[in-house]
């Protein structure tokens, strides 16, 4: 399929250092429209600062990236979203004393049409809610019953659900998702990874950062294995076994040739 | 590509047994609640609902203890004069605060305003309007710096307005060369320092402009905190600061903005005070910071942020009003009324940590 698509999000030779340490080191990225890439890597690979390169945390020294083919530059996380990729951070970023719907668009409020919203500043609460409990419905997260209650009112899975939903209402180009699975339990990583197969049936490009081997291999389309501060190659799960993809990511094997080119 | 899997079904071997488990990921307002729980969800939805009670609680108790003498048109009206200048100035505490931040420097704010609009009148012949606006652009501007240090220096709330509270107060000082504007000089002169001194009467009670701004102004910023997107931010950022930056809230112009409304506020309550002093001094006001504190506290404010209703420190600094002038009617040593406070304070705090693990 590589042959004929062309990747949406595309980084080359990304160059990122801090003092005398090299993060990224000429790191490539490629993601197709609609498929899962999952980005594996041991700690201090790398792997977290080519994401925050993605999603415009931080700004890379050298390199370019393009989405949809056009050149992009971030420098803060409000570009990229305003670029249309959307991030799920580890830490979801979400208020805990703010309800859920105040939570979805933070950054981003609807205001009341005419003078109440231009001269008052009004914020459309009926419209916001409206949309965010459309949102939930439509990731079959309705087993929150009130949009209007503090999100710190709800489980591990219920918040990242409103994440993921955050970031699916208002990504129109990639997601991507900081280790979405790491802080729930069995149960809740189901019902996330349920999530993340929900996004993508709407064509949404996922990017997955991951530990987690079961869950990478379960649902993503193609992986990325970071080593080094660069990209070592790109599987398919079905390819290759866990036990492969770690010792490609450690260092215990050595990546065919063909491979390492992709 | 892999198929895509129908949702929810199990897909790792040990998750098999997920099916059989119960559907619901967690639920809410099940039926094993005890009236306990109930009572602290009902307050952490409603955060200002503890000072409301209290306060309505000690108005019937001073009430029953004192007797007509308290609870008369009159004595109602004259607390709300009382707690009208800490109460504007708690108002600008309360923005900071729930930021997660402390300004000790509002009281000093506040007195080097006024004193900016009574000496630029008296002084240098301004016409006293010029002198107020001068007023609250020092007030801003004070503001300005604390909140430039806080949000893009990035040095402690705490540390930056306690050495702000020490450079305006040796400011203002310095620039008073410690003179006191008399009352009658400034009527004679620039009545319109006064403004907030004046007042309506409805029978006994009495409605200083000063009190009627402080209620309007607890309204407004009401309205802004809860229905425009600048006060969910202020929210947000004393929330999680980090989480707000990623979610787009933009966090250090907003912190600035903060720190310098609440300056302009404090030249607000500046004005107020030559309102209910009559004079400019510049040794007024020593114990705003303290006291406004003390309102926000009591309010149910949480000093880590992010939670809690300004109604609450409408409320809080009417306690603090309450106590003092029904002690002070039942015929008590004023020192019940600090030790009161001491409690009430302490009370209020353990009541928001009470509250607090509604959330957990």
């Amino acid at each position: 399929m590589n042959a004929t698509v062309q990747p949406i999000l595309t980084a080359r030779g990304l160059v990122k250092r801090y003092g005398r340490v090299t993060a990224l080191d000429h790191a490539d990225f490629d993601l197709y429209p609609g498929e899962i890439l999952a980005v594996i890597g041991d700690n201090g690979a790398g792997k977290s600062t080519l994401i925050k390169a993605l999603s415009g945390a931080v700004s890379a020294d050298e390199g370019e990236m393009r989405l949809d083919g056009k050149p992009i530059h971030f420098r803060s996380p409000m570009d990229a979203r305003a670029a249309g990729i959307e991030t799920v951070y580890q830490n979801l970023a979400l208020s805990p004393a703010l309800s859920i719907a105040d939570n979805m668009f933070l950054g981003r409020e609807l205001r009341k049409p005419g003078v109440l919203g231009s001269v008052f500043r009004m914020l459309d609460r009926t419209a916001m809610e409206k949309t965010a409990r459309e949102k939930l419905s439509e990731l079959g997260l309705m087993t929150i019953q009130n949009i209007g209650q503090a999100v710190e009112t709800l489980s591990g899975g219920q918040r990242q659900g409103v994440a993921v939903a955050r970031a699916a209402a208002f990504g129109s180009k990639v997601i991507i998702m900081d280790e979405p699975t790491a802080a729930l339990g069995v149960k809740e990583s189901r019902r996330v990874l349920d999530l993340i197969q929900d996004v993508k049936a709407r064509g949404m490009p996922i990017v997955l950062i991951s530990h987690n081997m079961p869950h990478v291999f379960e649902v993503a389309d193609r992986i990325h294995i970071h080593r080094l501060g660069r990209r070592l190659a790109v599987i398919k799960p079905s390819d290759y076994t866990m036990s492969d993809a770690v010792a490609l990511m450690t260092g215990a094997m050595k990546p065919p040739t063909e491979m390492a080119a992709a | 590509m892999t198929q895509p899997k129908p949702a929810s079904t199990p897909s790792q071997e040990f998750e098999s047994v997920l099916s059989g488990s119960a559907r619901e990921v967690a639920s809410f307002d099940g039926p094993g609640k005890t009236f306990m729980q109930r009572g602290r969800e009902f307050l952490h939805g409603n955060p200002a609902a503890v000072p409301l009670i209290v306060l309505l609680v000690s108005l019937v108790v001073f009430g029953v203890l004192v007797g007509s003498k308290f609870f008369s048109a009159f004595a109602l009206t004259l607390i709300l004069q009382q707690v009208a200048i800490t109460g504007i100035v708690a108002t600008a505490q309360t923005l900071v605060i729930l930021t997660a931040g402390i300004d000790l420097s509002v009281g000093a704010i506040m007195v080097l305003s006024s004193v900016v609009m009574g000496q630029f009148t008296f002084r240098y012949g301004l016409p006293a309007e010029l002198a107020v606006l001068c007023g609250f652009a020092v007030g801003g501007l004070c503001g300005f710096i604390n909140g430039f240090l806080i949000a893009y220096v990035r040095l402690p709330p705490f540390i930056v307005t306690l050495g702000m509270w020490q450079v305006i107060l040796a400011t203002n000082f310095l620039y008073s060369a410690n003179e006191t504007i008399r009352a009658q000089d400034i009527s004679a002169g620039a009545p319109i320092l006064q403004f907030f001194g004046q007042n309506v009467r409805f029978g006994g009670a009495v409605f200083t402009y000063g009190v009627i701004t402080f209620v309007v102004l607890v309204m407004l910023l009401w309205y802004v905190l809860n229905h425009t997107a600048w006060g969910r931010h202020v929210y947000a950022i004393g929330d999680d600061p980090d989480a707000a930056e990623l979610s787009g809230v933009r966090v250090k112009p907003i912190l600035v903005s903060v720190y310098v409304l609440s300056g302009i506020i404090c030249a607000l309550a500046g004005w107020a005070l030559i309102g209910r002093l009559g004079s400019v001094s510049p040794t007024a006001g020593q114990f705003a910071n303290i006291e406004s504190i003390t309102a926000v506290v009591i309010g149910g404010i949480s000093l880590f942020g992010g939670r809690g209703s300004i109604l609450g420190t409408m409320f809080g600094a009417l306690i603090v009003g309450v106590f003092a002038l029904g002690l002070r009617l039942w015929g008590t040593d004023p020192q019940w009324t600090y030790l009161m406070i001491g409690v009430l304070i302490i009370a209020a705090v353990a009541i928001d940590q009470w509250i607090r693990k509604a959330a957990a």
